[in-house]
């Protein structure tokens, strides 16, 4: 057997790129012609391939390549992309890993998601509509997420008859659009996907232009990052502990080098060490380099956890608790500034929130926009805090380090992708005044221990009712109280909030942190609100200790609290005199968890309230 | 001779993946085929958590189907390696009889692959499964992430998947909820190959060829393993040089002539075929779109 055989590649690192473009612009069908080109479509393929073509393929009479790529079935029926693929394929000269990304507006955060991980992007215009708004959409994401070359690709070009009259004026509105994006480099490409021009193979169509094939292009593309000089971050992911002889940290270096005898620091706690050894299983190292999975030994017993960074002493990563970022939102529930959700940075999860956003950002023409919410697949400038100081670095200097997601504490799925623009405190400036007088102290002169009793339930269930009453008891027994409404909160301190979701959610978070100055002072505060959301009286019950936060739920149901309506705001809300009425026009999320629920329609209130301070007794919160 | 860099960086990050389930999952559990992904994965994971020894055990889900040397070499490893490994094989499918020469190759591989590997993940109760599916095996693996979620019930739903991004995985479930994890997803067959020969992974020796007793059957060569497969009218048993591609259950895997019987004559072979890696896997063909199906309905 007589075999032409390829030759190996060279060794290089391979490239991920991001292929990005509206529907009609013919991206699938590039990188399928590019994997055709490149012998890479294999013959039990390209017969699959040429019976799919008759049944879903939009080209008349040749193979449809779009139809290699759109893997899901929904996507071959509606010949669109919906999702991300990632394509491997490899030349004599270089492997690739290809993003095949959505282009419309809804799939941004799909075009996001490939763009995370890559290197550079090929955006793809039409010949015959030059510069269109996706295309300075697809433009600005890319440059968002850190991406520095871009290839320009003018594509159907044949269907303008292969003229660089075309091509030079559509090359200049874009470099003309794109200076302010901070590209390292930017090459356009005049090529027909369809008919292969300029794709593989040098076209002989087109004499005015003399520059490289696309395919040319990529794999001579030099997309050195430098990660090795940059100052070490390794995010400790995993403690390595097989007996009592042995405690290492495992991890991959995101940047930089490390050599056994280096002198480090663990943040966020500061402690510094010095390496001792860097081991594998092939054995030790001399040195790591960014990208290198290996696990580090220190010279002293020092407290170091999964989440950790080790980092060179002298040139550490910030620690704070408040940064600005920006973020894309990616979910149906749109982000509200004050909630509470699951920060992951690195290798630590962390619990954070948007407290202020800044701006919002048109990702058409890149103007802001001033805004209290982001929807799914929008970009804000916002301000975040987490409930800890994290060690984090600008993402325009290192993306591992730079980058965050935020997930739904209720659903687990992701819900913002964060990238930081730059520490807004750091945490070790402020210092906490030193208290003589402390919570315990304050405990033991009054006898109780402080906890926030928090009734959560429909307009109308009975909540400010029972609470009364409880804390006419505790006062009897020398409880020390005070109690937190609706009332007495939203016309002071609250006065400046509505009633949308970003409003309750505010209100609630301030109320949260009234309600632990209260346990601080060693009080027993009752608070009842409607709370309708699970996230915010989460995110109040982890501001106190475990023991401190009785949730009590009055479970009156929806027809019950209207029949009784005591403030007649049920009947207002029915009429549409007002809006966003919790249980008419906004949702209220029963608890699951809630220490104690009440059933108003087994008893009265006394009862309910007699219930509640047994509870109270056996938590022993009250003796 | 130090790793190529290609190979290095996909080491690299498929051992961080390895790292992260252990780190953040109960009850983790690392899929165990047999084949020549397997082999690579296994490898990686000890390598992942050295010097300690393997934080989580091997499943092999058995349909009592695979080739006797397939087994062999699985219980070499497992003593190898020092790993624990456990075995499952669907009872009810195992009673009814089911069989991919008369149930035919849907019915078993749904009962005997799918319903087992189900029903092996409730037992033990695990959390995160590792499994060494390659995107570029397939159309609809292309489109998978690497953390990928299932709902209780093993459900995957395409349309619906966690955005992925960095890599920052999102490893949050509730109970009842899974994760399907694919190390592996950014290698090629090539690289799978050269990495063997690099790092001397051990494969089952069906990779070589040899002389093999098989029949031709609907234009492809299928070996009979055993004598559970009965000859068809005018179907002759003969012996040709042959290698298995890819393995599976052994009537449901064609075998291609060859003579490729070291590493290095695969990967020479390898970069001269025309044809793709799962050509050889006849349960791909049952319909269009067919392992999209087969993985909805949890399939690996």
């Amino acid at each position: 057997m007589s075999v032409a055989i390829l030759p190996s590649p060279p060794d290089t690192t391979p490239l991920r790129f991001l292929a990005c473009g509206s529907v009609d612009d013919g991206k699938s069908t590039l990188i399928g012609r590019l994997l055709y080109d490149a012998k890479l479509i294999m013959d039990d393929q390209l017969v699959a391939l040429k019976r799919d073509s008759c049944r879903h393929g939009s080209t008349d009479d040749d193979v449809d390549f779009a139809l290699l790529v759109d893997g899901l079935e929904a996507e071959r029926e509606q010949g669109i992309t919906i999702d991300v693929a990632y394509r491997l394929f490899t030349t004599p000269r270089r492997s690739f890993i290809v993003a095949d990304t959505p282009g419309h507006e809804q799939y941004t955060r799909n075009m996001a998601t490939g763009a995370s991980n890559s290197d550079a992007a090929v955006i793809l215009i039409d010949a015959r509509k030059g510069v269109l708004t996706q295309t300075r959409r697809h433009s600005y994401i890319c440059s968002l997420l850190g991406i520095r070359h871009i290839i320009v690709a003018v594509n159907k070009i044949d269907l303008v008859d292969y003229s660089g009259e075309h091509f030079y004026p559509i090359v200049g509105d874009y470099l003309g659009f794109a200076q302010s994006l901070g590209f390292i480099s930017i090459t356009p490409i005049p090529v027909s996907a369809r008919y292969g021009d300029n794709v593989t193979q040098k076209s002989d169509r087109m004499s005015w232009y003399d520059g490289a094939t696309l395919l040319q292009h990529l794999e001579s593309l030099d997309i050195e990052l430098g990660l090795d000089e940059k100052a070490l971050r390794f995010p400790v992911q995993w403690v390595n502990r097989p007996n009592l002889d042995f405690r290492g940290f495992a991890g991959t270096l995101a940047s930089g080098t490390v050599r056994p005898g280096d002198r480090v620091a663990v943040v966020p706690s500061g402690k510094r060490s010095t390496v001792t050894r860097i081991v594998t299983a092939d054995g030790d190292l001399p040195e790591a380099r960014a990208g290198d999975a290996v696990t580090l030994t220190l010279a002293d017993e020092v407290d170091v956890a999964r989440g950790d960074i080790i980092a060179p002493s002298e040139s550490p990563p910030d620690v704070v608790d408040q940064f600005a970022a920006h973020v894309l939102w990616m979910a149906e529930d749109e982000m509200l500034p004050g909630r509470s959700y699951l920060m992951r940075i690195g290798t630590k999860f962390v619990p954070a929130c948007i407290t202020t956003l800044k701006h919002k950002v048109d990702i058409n023409n890149l103007e802001h926009i001033a805004a209290e919410t982001l929807g799914l697949n929008e970009i804000g400038l916002c301000n975040l805090s987490t409930s800890i100081p994290v060690a984090l670095d600008p993402y325009r200097d290192n993306r591992a380090t730079g980058s965050f997601i935020l997930i739904d504490r209720f659903t687990n799925a992701p819900v913002g992708a964060g990238m930081i623009t730059f520490s807004l405190r750091r945490a070790t400036t402020v210092h906490r005044q030193t208290v003589l007088v402390d919570k315990l102290a304050r405990q033991r002169m009054n006898g109780h221990r402080p906890a926030v009793i928090w009734f959560t339930g429909l307009s109308g269930s009975g909540k400010s009712t029972i609470a009364s009453i409880l804390e006419r008891e505790l006062h009897t027994r020398g409880v020390h109280t005070y109690m937190l409404d609706g009332d007495n909160v939203r016309h002071g301190l609250n006065r400046d909030l509505g009633f949308t979701d970003a409003n309750r959610v505010e209100n609630v978070r301030r109320v949260g942190e009234v309600a632990r100055l209260f346990v601080d002072a060693g009080m027993v505060v009752l608070c009842s609100f409607i709370s309708p959301f699970r996230a915010e009286r989460q995110m109040v019950r982890e501001l106190v200790d475990a023991d401190e936060f009785v949730e009590i739920f009055i479970d009156t149901p929806l027809e019950e609290c209207m029949r009784r309506d005591p403030k007649g705001l049920y009947a207002r809300a029915k009429d549409g005199k007002i809006k966003n009425f919790t249980g008419i026009g906004s949702p209220y999320e029963v608890p699951e968890n809630a220490e104690i629920v009440v059933d108003t329609r087994l008893g009265n209130a006394e009862v309910a309230a007699h219930h509640i301070m047994k509870s109270l007794i056996e938590r022993t919160i009250i003796s | 001779m130090p790793l190529k860099l290609s190979l290095k960086r996909l080491e690299a990050e498929s051992i961080g993946i390895i790292r992260e389930v252990a780190a953040e999952f109960r009850n983790p559990v690392m899929l165990y085929s047999i084949g020549k992904d397997s082999g690579v994965m296994l490898h990686l994971a000890m390598k992942a958590f050295y010097p300690s020894k393997l934080p989580f055990p091997l499943l092999h889900v058995d349909t009592h189907w695979k080739f006797n040397a397939m087994i062999r070499h699985r219980d070499q490893i497992a003593e190898r390696y020092g790993v624990r490994l456990l075995v499952y094989t669907n009872p009810e499918g195992l009673a009814r009889g089911i069989n991919p020469i008369t149930s035919g190759s849907q019915i078993h591989t749904h009962v005997m692959k799918t319903e087992a590997l189900k029903q092996a993940l409730d037992r033990w109760n695990f959390d995160a499964a590792f499994g060494g599916a390659r995107r570029d095996e397939e159309k609809s693996r292309a489109k998978e992430r690497v953390f990928s979620f299932r709902s209780a019930g093993h459900v995957w739903d395409p349309r619906n998947q966690r955005p992925e991004l960095w890599q920052l995985f999102d490893t949050r479930i509730k109970k009842g909820e899974t994760i399907r994890v694919f190390p592996l997803s950014n290698w090629s067959e090539l690289d799978i190959w050269q990495y063997t020969r690099a790092e001397n992974i051990p494969v089952v020796p069906l990779y070589f060829a040899a002389p093999r007793p098989v029949v031709k059957r609907d234009g492809v060569l299928i070996m009979r393993d055993d004598d559970r497969m009965p000859l068809l009218p005018g179907e002759v048993e003969e012996i040709r040089m042959v290698r298995f591609r890819s393995l599976g259950c052994y009537p449901l895997s064609a075998a291609m002539e060859s003579t490729a019987a070291t590493l290095d004559d695969i990967i020479e072979e390898m970069m001269s075929l025309r044809t793709s890696e799962r050509s050889g896997r006849l349960i791909d063909d049952d319909e269009a779109a067919s392992m999209e199906k087969k993985k909805r309905e949890g399939y690996f």
